[in-house]
């Protein structure tokens, strides 16, 4: 039976035990003068059975479904013959796929070694003893549970407290996503990237200046062994985030100040919201715009003035990225300019300063950490930003400065790296690990810093 | 005396200068709010100019004879000759009719090309489903072909036309002006799945694929983000593991997408052995993804339940619990739903870590459940966007049109569920 059929049923037990536990405990409470002799509500009662019905029946589902691929997979290349035996990963996985083939019916047995034919039935028949199994096993729990709950319902046991607390745990369970999260992410990453600075060595990924991943198939091929030199990909995308923040912090900054010191409330109340719009348009939309309009836009510009500008400019992705993250920096401005006293402000203006003087050497001095860490926050989404580099920025990776150029960035190489032919565990697919290794360790501890600043400069006034 | 004067005077002679600073301040502000308002427009009239024809189709109507001969075919049961007949001959002899001087072979493969790829297909499969038809005439409506229908569809703009002949391009303007050639409101686009052919693919596949995506999310991380902020703001206990847990949900908040792309990749693909491309998948990842938004934003929305309904519940011997979940979390709900509707649309926008998950692959079919191979809003729009034609381009930005208002929408409902039930204390 599938995994899809079983929760509904899971449910619907469940839903039977909570109406069979809700009766009984009504029946029990009867001889003893009504449910208010009972230790705790009906519902609660009726909410054990349920959660006892249910709870253990999908902890072992999800396990199960989580796992069997795997292990009957495993099971099934163990059985094959020595002389088909895999001998990599990569001879692996094309095997498993013909027997994965041959075992839909989407690939004729008369194509393959008659091996892998019987690996097939072998890889069916598990398939069907193990859904058997997971079914039975899980109905049983099911029943089993709820029964156990069942002969439980006892007017001296208090089901209150057992439900609060399963509740509890539960929601704990929930909290600790967030951990599993993090958790994950970093084990993801960190195991790849070990196994890619066992094909690469460190210093040549932190220093080395030229990256071309596309390594050839033989080894007496040109170019057999790429370069993974992570210096061009790096000024790439610290040239595009520049430029987006070059465009992104005076624009923002200076809309946060007139939004929070001259714009009448009307105003503001029209003019936020549509800065805000900026924030959720989707970066795939900004990528559209960036490659289709504004970089043809700027190339045909440069042209006309003389200069020479490559079609997919680092300038293009720059700007519109800037003009993404506006929002970002407009309101963490915004946010801590409002923060500052104000008696500083009503100081200053009692003193005869202008609004602009009072702004520049009063609110802006006192606010500018606060300021410095939306900025730094801002800088991290740019490093982190994805679509709008693949679609504008390109593939090249040119160690260069110049604007109009092509580069690249982190995050472009880590999707061409992953969504073309993967080859299977070669320093090319894990590459893209170890960039993403990178990638969340600057972007933390850039999030770590602004973070840590605009706390503590928030403490400062408070 | 005259001491005070002077500084007196030294202050209403800079008086002037520093009211022209204050001003180009102000302007600076106007200038700078001006440029991000601006950007907004272009953006958006650029869209809309870009893509309105992604609504438009163009069709040709003909009047085809289905000649068995002509076609190698005289029994359109039968499933044999139909795999070898050839659909195209009648299109060729209808197009024909209207160009009786066209003869030469070249000529006549040039004008077959007007009429759109799957235009074939067409006859093909009205005779697999009335084989009687065969022998008869029949009016049919095709789609043009892409080139066709970009020339068509921008007939005032000679830049669009370079990739017809100049003998094609008169071809088409005598159809249109017959009246063979027409443009209408582009059912297929919402009818269909991708397709090689711009003309003949649609975003109905990419909707259905986000849909069951973002039901999986939303399944998934409004109950545990509800549940996570409710243990922290009511049972967590001081100490060091709540601050950790906090701690990591603020920066998975600002972790870069594409990292939980990486995470679907090595943990669900490579451990768990789910397979690739589908809502599942998709839904699972950008689930982990919102769950910081949900949380953050659910938290607030229980901070916002004032002490004195707590208090009151717990005064008539409520235990903790109940106290949350019956008074608190439903106070709570309208906050929690806000901030939840604002995290599905960050979900639905998101494309960089699903195109690492395989949802990027060229899938025609309309996905029909939660295992099947799909792909969504976003990531059809990437696909369109990267490919050369333009009349998938007029696709892409007819599709982001589809996907801001789906955008808009869901923002609108947030606002207004904000306005219409939030309570103030």
């Amino acid at each position: 039976m599938q995994t899809a059929n079983l929760l509904p049923l899971i449910l619907v037990i469940a839903v039977i035990a909570y109406g069979l536990s809700y009766m009984r405990s009504r029946a029990v409470a009867e001889p003893i003068g009504g449910i208010r002799n009972l230790k705790a509500l009906p519902f609660y009662y009726a909410a054990r059975a349920a959660l006892w019905c249910a709870i253990p029946a999908l902890v072992v589902l999800a396990l199960w479904a989580g796992f069997e691929g795997k292990v009957i997979q495993n099971y099934v290349v163990a059985s094959l013959p020595a002389e088909l035996a895999p001998e990599s990963d990569g001879q692996a996985s094309l095997i498993l796929s013909q027997i994965n083939n041959v075992a839909a019916g989407k690939l004729d047995p008369q194509f393959v070694p008659p091996e892998v034919v019987g690996a097939a039935d072998l890889l069916d028949a598990l398939k069907q003893r193990s859904a058997s199994f997971k079914a039975t096993l899980v109905i049983l729990l099911a029943v089993l549970g709820a029964a156990y709950a069942w002969t439980r319902v006892q007017p001296h046991i208090n089901a209150r407290e057992n439900v609060e607390r399963t509740l509890r745990w539960i929601f704990f369970v929930c909290a600790a996503v967030a951990v599993l999260t993090t958790v994950g992410i970093v084990f993801s990453v960190i195991f790849e990237t070990f196994r890619f600075f066992g094909k690469v060595p460190f210093t040549e990924f932190l220093f080395g200046t030229s990256w071309s991943p596309q390594t050839a198939l033989r080894a007496d091929q040109v170019g057999s062994d790429g370069a993974f030199g992570i210096i061009p990909l790096f000024t790439g995308t610290l040239l595009i985030s520049a430029i987006a923040l070059l465009v992104a912090v005076p624009v923002g900054l200076l809309s946060a100040v007139y939004l929070s010191e001259y714009a009448t409330r009307p105003a503001r109340a029209v003019i936020k919201p549509l800065l805000e719009m900026l924030a959720g348009v989707p970066t795939v939309v900004y990528g559209f715009f960036a490659a289709l309009t504004v970089a043809p836009f700027i190339r045909d510009l440069a042209e006309s003035i003389g200069l020479e500008a490559s079609s997919q400019s680092a300038l293009a992705a720059g700007l519109v990225m800037g003009v993404m993250i506006i929002p970002f920096v407009s309101s963490l401005s915004d946010d801590v300019i409002n923060a500052v006293p104000q008696t500083l402000r009503d100081g200053s203006l009692a003193l005869g300063a202008t609004q602009s003087e009072t702004m520049k050497n009063v609110i802006f001095p006192a606010a500018l950490p606060g300021i410095m860490g939306g900025i730094l926050l801002a800088a991290s989404r740019a490093i982190g930003e994805t679509m709008i580099v693949v679609m504008a920025a390109g593939l090249a990776a040119n160690l260069t400065a110049n604007p109009l150029d092509s580069v690249t960035t982190v995050t472009v190489q880590i999707v061409t790296l992953l969504t073309g032919d993967q080859e299977f565990d070669s320093a090319k697919t894990l590459a893209a690990f170890a960039l993403g290794m990178m990638l969340f360790i600057v972007t933390l501890a850039l999030n770590v810093v602004a973070l840590k600043i605009v706390r503590k400069y928030r403490e400062q006034y408070d | 005396m005259t001491d005070q004067r002077s500084q007196a005077e030294i202050v209403r002679q800079s008086l002037k200068r520093r009211y022209r600073k204050e001003r180009r301040f102000r302007l600076y502000g106007m200038t700078a709010i001006a440029i991000a308002l601006l950007s907004l427009v272009v953006l958006f009239t650029d869209i809309i100019g870009k893509g309105y024809t992604g609504f438009i189709k163009t069709t040709m109507t003909l009047e085809v004879v289905l000649d068995g001969e002509q076609m190698y075919l005289d029994d359109a049961s039968d499933k044999d000759q139909m795999s070898m007949a050839d659909f195209q001959a009648p299109i060729i002899t209808a197009l024909q009719k209207h160009f009786p001087e066209v003869e030469e072979r070249k000529d006549l493969r040039e004008l077959s090309r007007l009429a759109g790829s799957y235009a074939s297909n067409q006859i093909k499969d009205l005779l697999a489903r009335q084989p009687e038809l065969l022998g008869t005439t029949q009016t049919m409506e095709f789609l043009v072909h892409d080139t066709v229908s970009v020339y068509v569809k921008h007939a005032d703009n000679p830049a669009y036309s370079i990739r017809l002949s100049e003998q094609q391009q008169r071809w088409v303007d005598e159809l249109v002006e017959k009246g063979v050639v027409d443009t209408g409101f582009n059912d297929v686009f919402f009818s269909r799945g991708d397709s090689r052919e711009p003309s003949n693919a649609g975003i109905l596949g990419a909707i259905v694929g986000s849909l069951l995506t973002m039901v999986v999310t939303l399944v998934i991380a409004f109950p545990v983000g509800v549940a996570a902020a409710v243990y922290l703001e009511e049972f967590a206990p001081q100490n060091k593991f709540t601050d950790f847990i906090e701690v990591n949900i603020n920066n998975l908040a600002a972790v870069p997408s594409i990292i939980f792309g990486l995470l679907g990749l090595a943990v669900f693909i490579g451990v768990f052995g789910l397979p690739r491309s589908v809502p599942v998948l998709g839904g699972l990842v950008l689930a982990l993804m919102t769950l910081p938004t949900i949380i953050i934003s659910s938290r607030a929305a229980i901070k916002s339940v004032p002490p004195s309904i707590r208090e009151a519940a717990e005064g008539i011997g409520a235990s903790k619990m109940q106290v949350v979940l019956h008074h608190v979390v439903p106070l709570a709900m309208p906050g929690m739903m806000t901030g939840s509707i604002i995290g599905m649309a960050q979900a639905l926008g998101e494309t960089a870590p699903l195109l690492l998950i395989g949802m990027v692959a060229f899938i025609v079919e309309i996905p029909d459940g939660f295992f099947s191979s799909a792909t969504v809003l976003p990531v059809q729009i990437y696909l369109w966007a990267s490919s050369a034609e333009q009349g998938f381009v007029e696709l892409a930005s007819a599709g982001i049109m589809i996907l801001l208002t789906f955008m808009i929408t869901m923002n609108a409902l947030a606002i207004w569920l904000r306005k219409r039930l939030e309570r103030r204390w």
